[in-house]
């Protein structure tokens, strides 16, 4: 595996009391593996992804619970040694690629600084590399494009930039938080692809962080549908969009508008998801839920085997 | 008789550099053409749907119709009572030191009773009581049910919603599109819905326009549209939206991006992305004949 999470808790402490944003997540990604995480805002898909690479925001912490990278333990690295992590092993996608590149120089001197601090190449090879990767995302004209600037580019090639850095010293896993969300959907359609070919080619790990069920459908094999802070089904992205477990996922599936020749009604949730400091007792879908019963209100379901996949519901117990 | 008529509307913004900039630099003004010769009818009762990438002029066209901009060519008809419009943030349109009956009053400010406010907040789905609380007491989807609630005090026949759900999560998307069909329903209300999600509008909309670089490029009803798309670039924006059901039905890859709407390309604006793309398409701007506007598909070529 290259990338392990084990019963992950994130808390953030303030002066109203602890906030628990992540309560015992688990899952593990294969190399060359994609692994979705998906959910809607506030069920804590980006905070684990954060907790991950060691950049919660401050007072966030991790409260238990254990993070491995290719065996090795990296929720407990000093800062500094995490940091040397970050680039060389794992690779980080954001959402607005503004916010990964620096407007006061050039993508070919950004590309060159990132690949001499992580690979022990001459500055010659380091430039020829860059070139390759412009190349490889799909820059036209990278030696041309090289002394640019980030805001001389259209925000989908900004985007392709942001994903050759993150490539730049060949990391393992890479993490991918909405790489699609700010762009428009002839865009996203082609970052997905590039994406998907280049993590395949060089055998990542991938964990794409997105709240658009097609853009999972799309690019990843297996799924993590999260809400309030847990993960509630698990399973082969197949399985998950056409044989849902969770109700929660059911309901989500259904509130997607298709294109489809025949119009019915939406399916929808009432409510919306719990507030951090109020997550309800129990399985903290039960409020919403359609099918909860008396178990429901009380006891917390974890994840258990439901059909082919993993779903933390009561309906899925064995009697 | 429609309700709303739209013909060739134009309009151009001045995006030039300030006076002393130009003189020094001899630069001439520049003019950017946000929506270009747009004529659309839209019946009582009916949903239109506006799809377009961002920068294709959607927005502009809702400005249009509710008065927010003046076209600078052409002439819009209105023919109802009252228009009101839905935005996509209900976080920016709402005054967060208002409380929420206040802000639903507001356009009714002088014939408003507390009974009404409270019809219209049950109406939205919101509880009376809710009408004491202050904006930011609720969630983005009941913000955008007190948007609505206030879009409807002033008893409009025709809605402009601008992407009313893009700024919310799909199973509260779903909530907000459940309600609006069913005050439509109940009200007879007109909508021009506009969203660059091609979904949501196949959900709701009768009739779809396909806007690129200012201009609408395909008009037709949305089962139409849908399942026989004409114009290369509607062809394309299908085919760009992700396949949640997981046909693997075989797809042409999305060829490059949105020109600069400064200098748009000549002829027909899509021809550096179009695959059928021929030396007419370079030259001459296609006329919308029939519900296409597109070289090839008038000539039979596709």
């Amino acid at each position: 595996m290259t990338l392990e999470v084990r019963d992950l808790r994130v808390e953030f402490p303030t002066r109203r009391g602890t906030l628990t944003a992540l309560d015992g997540v688990s899952f593990s990604i294969a190399p060359g593996e994609v692994l979705g995480v998906v959910g809607e805002s506030g069920a804590g898909k980006s905070i684990t992804g954060l907790a991950i690479i060691g950049l919660l925001e401050p007072p966030g912490r991790i409260s238990a619970g254990e993070v491995r990278l290719e065996g090795r333990r990296i929720d407990n690295l000093p800062p500094e040694e995490m940091r040397k992590l970050r680039g060389r092993r794992i690779g980080v996608i954001f959402q607005d690629p503004l916010t990964s590149l620096n407007p006061l120089y050039t993508i070919g001197r950004q590309l060159e600084e990132t690949i001499l601090a992580h690979l022990p190449l001459s500055k010659r090879d380091a430039r020829t590399r860059s070139l390759a990767l412009l190349g490889e995302v799909g820059i036209p004209a990278p030696a041309a494009r090289y002394g640019h600037y980030p805001h001389q580019f259209s925000g989908g090639m900004r985007q392709r930039v942001v994903i050759a850095l993150a490539l730049a010293a060949e990391p393992r896993l890479l993490i991918a938080d909405e790489p699609t969300t700010a762009l428009d959907v002839s865009i996203q359609a082609q970052i997905i692809a590039l994406l998907k070919r280049l993590a395949a080619e060089r055998s990542a790990a991938v964990m794409l962080i997105t709240h658009d069920m097609g853009v999972i459908a799309e690019t990843a094999h297996r799924v993590a549908v999260m809400y309030a802070g847990r993960i509630v089904e698990v399973g082969s992205v197949r399985d998950v969009i056409h044989a849902p477990k969770h109700p929660y996922t059911v309901g989500l599936m259904g509130s997607i508008p298709r294109i489809a020749a025949k119009r019915s009604p939406l399916v929808q949730i009432d409510g919306a998801m719990p507030r951090l400091n109020a997550i309800p007792p129990g399985c903290a879908f039960h409020p919403r839920c359609v099918r909860r019963f008396e178990r429901c209100f009380d006891e917390r379901p974890d994840l258990m085997a439901a059909g082919a996949s993993l779903a933390a519901c009561w309906l899925h117990a064995a009697a | 008789m429609p309700l709303l008529k739209l013909e060739r509307v134009s309009r151009d913004f001045d995006v030039s550099p300030p006076w002393l900039n130009r003189v020094l630099d001899h630069e001439p003004r520049r003019i950017l053409r946000a929506v270009d010769q747009v004529s659309l009818d839209i019946d009582k009762g009916e949903t239109v749907g506006l799809v377009g990438e961002s920068g294709c002029g959607k927005s502009t066209v809702a400005r249009l119709i509710v008065g927010l901009y003046a076209p600078t060519e052409g002439r819009i008809e209105y023919r109802g009572r009252r228009l009101q419009m839905i935005f996509q943030d209900p976080y920016a349109s709402l005054n967060p030191r208002w409380r929420v009956h206040d802000i639903v009053a507001e356009p009714i400010r002088f014939l408003g009773t507390p009974q009404k406010v409270e019809e219209l907040l049950r109406q939205v789905g919101l509880s009376p009581d809710d009408g004491e609380k202050y904006p930011h007491e609720f969630s983005g989807g009941q913000r955008q049910r007190i948007s609505i609630a206030r879009a409807l005090a002033g008893e409009p026949d025709f809605l402009v919603c601008d992407e009313p759900t893009s700024a919310l999560d799909v199973s509260v998307q779903a909530q907000i599109l459940n309600l609006m069909s069913d005050l439509q329903r109940r009200l007879g209300l007109t909508y021009l819905f506009i969203s660059h999600n091609l979904a949501v509008v196949s959900q709701v909309a009768d009739r779809v326009g396909v806007m690129y670089l200012g201009r609408i490029v395909e008009l037709a009803p949305a089962a139409q549209l849908f399942s026989r798309p004409r114009h290369p670039y509607t062809r394309m924006l299908l085919d760009a939206v992700p396949d949640l059901g997981m046909s693997g039905r075989p797809r042409t890859p999305v060829r490059g991006e949105v020109p600069n709407p400064l200098a748009p390309p000549s002829g027909c604006t899509f021809h550096p992305r179009c695959p059928h793309a021929n030396e007419r398409c370079r030259r001459e701007v296609p006329a919308f004949i029939d519900g296409v506007a597109c070289h090839a598909v008038l000539e039979g070529r596709i």
